[in-house]
């Protein structure tokens, strides 16, 4: 098996963090959108569950604002000032990892080719709006983000073996930092192939974002899963299985 | 359209419903003209079966006509008139292409519910809870099929409907069920449960090669119509002690094969298990009443084969597996791989090898079908098996 491995060292944060700020420009804002709706919501329910949200609102409101997360600060964690690189907004701690893969029973060269073509994602990934290819490994993306907003980044191709891997990671200027490989692997005669795909990214929303996305069920690998099941729907039966 | 739809336990009605259309390229409407309630509806009326919700239409037993159909069905034309399989099934998934329909990869939505709880989902089913789809079913007046180009199998015209339907679930059903037992010629197979599937199991079962058939129910009708029409020797559970009966008639050697045909609800006759089971579901500490699976297992020979086509659930409590191990049993289950067997059981219909509509006793209308999940439930009025005309 020939994987792409992710592997960044440890990292020193730069002088941002020195100032007591320990959360990204895009949390920041992410953070008081999200309060700002959660506290309005919650307030509008007057009752038990209404008042507790109210209260998680009131407290992302509070870190989008001053720019410091309190629970960030007891995890240890600080994705400040590390937006711009990669290996910074991933190293260590600071990136979500996922892990997923499925069995298709489809031809290798089939599924490569499909993948390959990135404008085909959105059509199973289903919080990707779109994938608009600029060079031949260069790529601009635009996808769902929470609270209604979106988020763009663009991904540049970095490794890539025909039938086999492709890798990718996002270059500067992008809301989301993220890498991530899909690897084909030939399951054995008349068993289709293996499909795997190892993503990391720095959410927007921080790991908070990430860790409220997952109360609600929304998490990043259950995503990737079924993601991948659309896929395996759509290359297997040419359709994506619908009850309404 | 009008559709029975499912609002709680025992609460059932016809509603006015949006008529279904094509979602996707492999899609068919079918115009119902008749369809019929299951004994594995009752554990949807009985409230045993999680991720119901209310509004959600039941019915998985269909047939009708080809009203509309998606763009890439080749295999269909409108106006054809065809019987639906209650599995949805892609056709082109490794379980597919092994002939395995029921647990085709691709055709549940809601497929992570299903791995919660089982570790990986099964196919699709029309009307059977959200777990398994969420696809609206067939007791109503359209429905939407999907995958029709590999479900449906078209009627000919010589046949009628109540031929014919049953061979979207409770003939497979059967049919397995006895398959499942593996027999060698004069076999001799006990049947649990002689409701519809039973029935079709007791008549399964000569078919391939059964030596003695012996059918176990409390039902009189049931009983009396598993002998006349099944030729199968009857006991009742509520007179007799099912295990020392059929050591009694077997030599004391047991069944070569058992059939659980009952599932979920066993009802038991006060025995200290059954009254277990009862106590443990109704107060939520069990998912399954089981007695039926404990005798069958108990009574089934050595070497013996223990075929479940009765549904069970969750997780089952006192499941005598040490007695299951030690006379080295085979147990063999699962939803029925209906397409499977959709043109061999065609095939003997239209030979006038069996008629399937012996099990009917009740015709109705769609109205009447909440009263009629009430009557099929309480086995009122020598219910065995109702049809319904949308």
């Amino acid at each position: 098996m020939d994987y792409m491995e992710l592997q960044f060292p440890d990292d020193t944060r730069d002088a941002a963090v020195a100032s007591g700020r320990n959360i990204s420009d895009v949390e920041r804002w992410t953070s008081l959108a999200a309060g700002a709706a959660m506290a309005a919501y919650g307030l509008s329910k007057r009752r038990g569950t209404g008042w507790m949200l109210a209260a998680l609102g009131g407290m992302l409101l509070q870190r989008g604002y001053s720019g410091h997360c309190n629970v960030y600060h007891a995890m240890g964690v600080n994705t400040a000032g590390a937006r711009s690189d990669t290996r910074r907004a991933l190293g260590g701690s600071a990136g979500i990892v996922v892990d997923e893969s499925v069995t298709i029973n489809r031809p290798i060269e089939e599924l490569y080719h499909f993948w390959r073509n990135l404008e085909n994602l959105p059509r199973f990934m289903r919080h990707l709006e779109s994938v608009e290819r600029v060079t031949d490994t260069l790529s601009r993306w635009r996808a769902k983000g929470p609270a209604g907003t979106t988020v763009e980044w663009n991904a540049e191709i970095i490794n890539e073996v025909r039938n086999q891997v492709i890798g990718w990671k996002s270059i500067e200027g992008s809301d989301v930092v993220s890498a991530g490989s899909v690897n084909f692997d030939d399951a054995g005669v008349g068993r289709g192939t293996h499909v795997r795909v190892r993503l990391q990214y720095s959410p927007p929303g921080g790991k908070l974002g990430a860790a409220f996305a997952k109360l609600f069920g929304r998490d990043a690998a259950t995503e990737i899963r079924e993601d991948l099941r659309r896929f395996k729907q759509l290359v297997e039966t040419g359709e994506i299985a619908r009850n309404h | 359209m009008k559709a029975l739809c499912w609002f709680g336990t025992n609460d059932v009605r016809v509603e006015n419903v949006p008529e279904p259309r094509i979602l996707n390229a492999r899609d068919a409407i079918v115009r119902i003209s008749l369809t019929a309630i299951c004994g594995s509806d009752l554990h949807l009326y009985d409230g045993f079966i999680p991720t119901m919700r209310r509004g959600d239409i039941l019915g998985h037993e269909f047939m009708g006509e080809v009203v509309e159909l998606g763009a890439e069905n080749a295999k269909l034309e409108l106006g054809d008139r065809v019987v639906v399989p209650f599995t949805i099934s892609c056709g082109r998934c490794f379980f597919c292409e092994r002939d395995l329909w029921s647990l085709c990869d691709n055709s549940n939505p809601n497929a992570w519910m299903a791995e919660k709880v089982y570790g990986a989902s099964p196919s699709g089913l029309f009307g059977y809870s959200h777990m398994m789809g969420g696809y609206p079913g067939g007791q109503a007046e359209y429905a939407r099929v999907p995958f029709a180009d590999v479900g449906p199998i078209k009627i000919p015209d010589h046949l009628t409907d109540e031929q014919v339907l049953f061979i979207s679930d409770i003939f497979p059903t059967g049919y397995m069920a006895a398959e499942n037992c593996a027999m060698t010629p004069g076999d001799t197979i006990a049947v649990w449960g002689c409701g519809p599937v039973g029935q079709f199991a007791i008549k399964s079962a000569w078919m391939l090669g059964a030596g003695r058939v012996i059918a176990i129910d409390r039902e009189p009708e049931r009983l009396a119509m598993a002998a006349a029409h099944g030729k199968a020797e009857i006991l009742n559970f509520d007179q007799v002690d099912v295990f020392h009966a059929l050591k009694d008639m077997t030599g004391g050697r047991g069944p070569d094969a058992c059939i659980d045909a009952v599932g979920l609800e066993a009802h038991g006759s006060g025995t200290w298990d059954a009254v277990y089971d009862k106590i443990k579901t109704t107060t939520f500490l069990a998912t399954d009443r089981l007695s039926v699976l404990r005798q069958a297992i108990h009574a089934c020979r050595k070497g013996g084969t223990v075929s479940i086509p009765g549904v069970y659930g969750g997780f089952l409590d006192k499941v005598p597996l040490g007695a299951a191990f030690n006379k080295g049993l085979t147990l063999r289950m699962g939803q029925t791989h209906v397409q499977r067997y959709l043109p061999v059981l065609l095939e003997k219909i239209d030979r006038g090898e069996i008629d399937p509509s012996f099990v009917i006793t009740h015709r109705i209308k769609l109205e009447d079908a909440p009263q009629a999940y009430e009557t099929f439930k309480n086995k009122q009025d020598d219910c065995i098996k109702v049809v319904v005309k949308p």
